[in-house]
């Protein structure tokens, strides 16, 4: 009786192909068509690159002076010439982009962490726990980001790690709500309600169902959250409470050419990183507008 | 005594309403209010009534997917929750029942997780209760799909890649993949088209013979009712009016309520006379229902009884339960 059933219905549900497209395939596929976010990709490729093999690339020690060459024009040798101390700016340019791009990434990370674990379970679990919850964040969005930067950051001294930990901690309260949002959505829908029934306790079906529902508004915020995350590096830094010299960041390096004379005479000093903070959030854009764009699952291809 | 599979005991499930900024309570809407009935082994239970009636609800709550505010249901022997006594399974005892008790759900573009492909869907309950190793529920998976009408290569696709009756056929293979003594249908054809209806119902009349199943099929469609089940229970704000075995139901409905229900299935013959009930005003609030019985405010036989004193459930003829002061 089980062929008969079967071959009653095989002619219906005649489906082409063996491999299915999950929903990140497709996904995938929209965000190559999209230009903007392939010129997001590839700059940040690019500065990525860069930045990791940095000691291959330049001939030039980070923090090597040179007293007998400082202010010298871009040339063949300094191709972005040499800052006070005779030391190269493209070298501690690409230097600087590790800084910048990891403080990005760690501080973003960092935030994401703590917001989607809080956002979900609030979600989630709803009642009692998701009040405190928000009203922790409410209470977390109070606070004016760059006064608290500065202070906490007047407090524990300038270094990369204070600045990853500060912008970290600061930013997650709006991710947990992104996040708490969606999840809320994500848990009324009859799936999750199909795999109580299966049997799956809280805790798997946040891991299994609804987080995996919800990637996607985390992968656009996490994006746009990286370039927010560089701004305040830069912010800091520009501000001497980030990055301490002689390690460079495009922060401390737009800084370092905060005079009149360089401001005159020196563009390639201040040029440069300004440039590349400003490509660098723009593509980041890019990107996080492309992948919005890719991933939402209202659209249809 | 027949061998009874579920047995509900005045089951109650009330959703509070609340009101202003410390969110008050300030009522109840009592979505099932009291309902007691029993399945026999191997029967198709009908659960029908008008939207909003708690006819979804009823089969949440018995499968504890909703939170019970009253009553007890005994599955296989087995005391699932009794509210008045305090008594729940635990956690694990809970999980483990779950294996025995599956649902079918009425929105097939609602009830299957967008981002995991179909053999992840259908195998995750055999993996969470590790009934099998991965690779034998992916053969089972596709022995499954099989059966209900599906390629087996269906295992590595998507659900936004089938239609609407193919996806409810999904969900019936994982409501099967545990191998459960008993289903409940939440309106598992409402949602489709009526040429795929009855595909799907005769796929799981076919599937309900071959598992030994027993069903509880909630439905509004009431000709699908009488040919589908074996009995039948009609809801209205909460309560039965009515409980029959489905050819006495029909042939003889006793409540007036059930009465008119009937009397609005159309006629395949346009010469056959039709005798329509209409009945006055709408279904009242279920925050607030009516005192006594709650048909009397649209009753066309309303009596002042009706008004004070709710009717007790009388059985009129062997296994014919009715809820009415006219008899």
């Amino acid at each position: 009786m089980a062929n008969n059933i079967a071959n009653k219905s095989s002619n219906i549900s005649k489906v082409q192909g063996e491999e299915g497209t999950s929903l990140w395939k497709i996904g995938a596929k929209r965000l190559i068509k999209n230009k903007l976010a392939v010129f997001g990709i590839v700059v940040l490729s690019i500065l990525i690159i860069l930045s990791v093999l940095a000691p291959v690339i330049t001939p030039y020690d980070r923090d090597e002076t040179n007293l007998t060459n400082t202010y010298q024009k871009p040339s063949k040798e300094h191709w972005l010439g040499t800052d006070e101390l005779g030391r190269d700016v493209f070298t501690r340019l690409i230097y600087g982009g590790r800084v910048s791009l990891s403080v990005g990434l760690v501080s973003t990370s960092i935030s994401v962490i703590i917001g989607v674990l809080l956002g979900a379970i609030g979600g989630y679990y709803g009642k009692v726990v998701d009040n405190i919850i928000m009203r922790i964040v409410d209470i977390f969005m109070c606070f004016p980001f760059f006064i608290m930067a500065i202070t906490i950051a007047a407090i524990l001294g300038p270094s990369i790690w204070n600045v990853m930990i500060i912008s970290g901690i600061l930013s997650w309260p709006s991710i947990a709500r992104i996040v708490r949002a969606e999840v809320m959505t994500v848990k009324e829908r009859e799936f999750v309600e199909a795999s109580k029934a299966l049997g799956l306790t809280p805790i798997e079906i946040i891991f299994r169902h609804i987080l995996p529902n919800v990637l996607a508004v985390v992968i656009v915020y996490t994006t746009l959250g990286i370039a927010s995350g560089i701004l305040s590096e830069a912010g800091l830094s520009f501000l001497g409470l980030g990055v301490k010299q002689p390690q460079p960041s495009w922060g401390n390096m737009l800084s370092a050419a905060q005079n009149l004379r360089s401001l005159r005479l020196h563009w390639w000093l201040w040029v440069p990183p300004g440039l590349l903070v400003f490509i660098t959030i723009l593509s980041i854009n890019f990107l996080g507008d492309g992948l919005r764009d890719a991933l939402d699952p209202k659209l249809k291809h | 005594m027949e061998d009874r599979i579920l047995e509900v005991q005045s089951l109650k499930k009330y959703f509070p309403i609340k009101k202003g900024v410390f969110s008050r309570k300030v009522g109840d809407i009592k979505a099932v209010d009291d309902i007691s009935f029993y399945i026999n082994r191997g029967e198709i239970f009908g659960l029908v009534g008008e939207s909003g009636c708690g006819k979804s609800t009823t089969g949440r709550t018995i499968l504890n997917l909703l939170e019970p505010t009253g009553g007890s249901v005994t599955f296989d022997g087995r005391r699932i929750y009794d509210v008045e006594e305090n008594y729940r399974l635990s956690t694990e005892e809970m999980a483990l029942m779950r294996r025995d008790m599956q649902m079918i759900f009425q929105d097939p573009y609602a009830s299957l997780d967008p981002r995991m492909s179909v053999g992840a869907i259908v195998t995750e309950g055999m993996l969470k209760h590790k009934i099998y190793d991965k690779k034998e529920a992916m053969e089972k998976a596709k022995e499954l799909l099989e059966l209900c009408g599906l390629p087996a290569s269906s295992i590595k696709k998507y659900p936004h890649e089938f239609s609407g009756g193919q996806r409810q056929r999904i969900g019936i293979a994982r409501s099967l993949a545990l191998n459960p003594k008993f289903i409940i249908g939440d309106e598992p054809i409402a949602a489709l088209d009526v040429s795929i209806q009855a595909q799907v119902l005769t796929l799981m009349q076919d599937l309900i013979e071959q598992f030994d199943l027993t069903c509880l099929f909630i439905s509004h469609d009431l000709c699908v009712v009488r040919y589908f089940c074996d009995r039948i229970g009609v809801m209205y704000l909460g309560s039965f009016v009515e409980v029959g075995t489905s050819d006495h139901l029909f042939e003889n409905p006793m409540h007036p309520y059930t009465q008119a229900l009937l009397s609005a299935i159309p006629k395949s013959m346009p010469i056959e006379e039709k005798q329509r009930i209409i009945l006055q005003g709408d279904v009242p609030s279920p925050a607030n229902p009516p005192k006594g019985c709650k048909f009397h405010t649209r009753c066309p036989y309303v009596k002042d009884i009706c008004k004070e004193q709710v009717p007790e459930t009388k059985e009129l003829e062997t296994d014919h339960f009715v809820s009415c002061h006219l008899y």
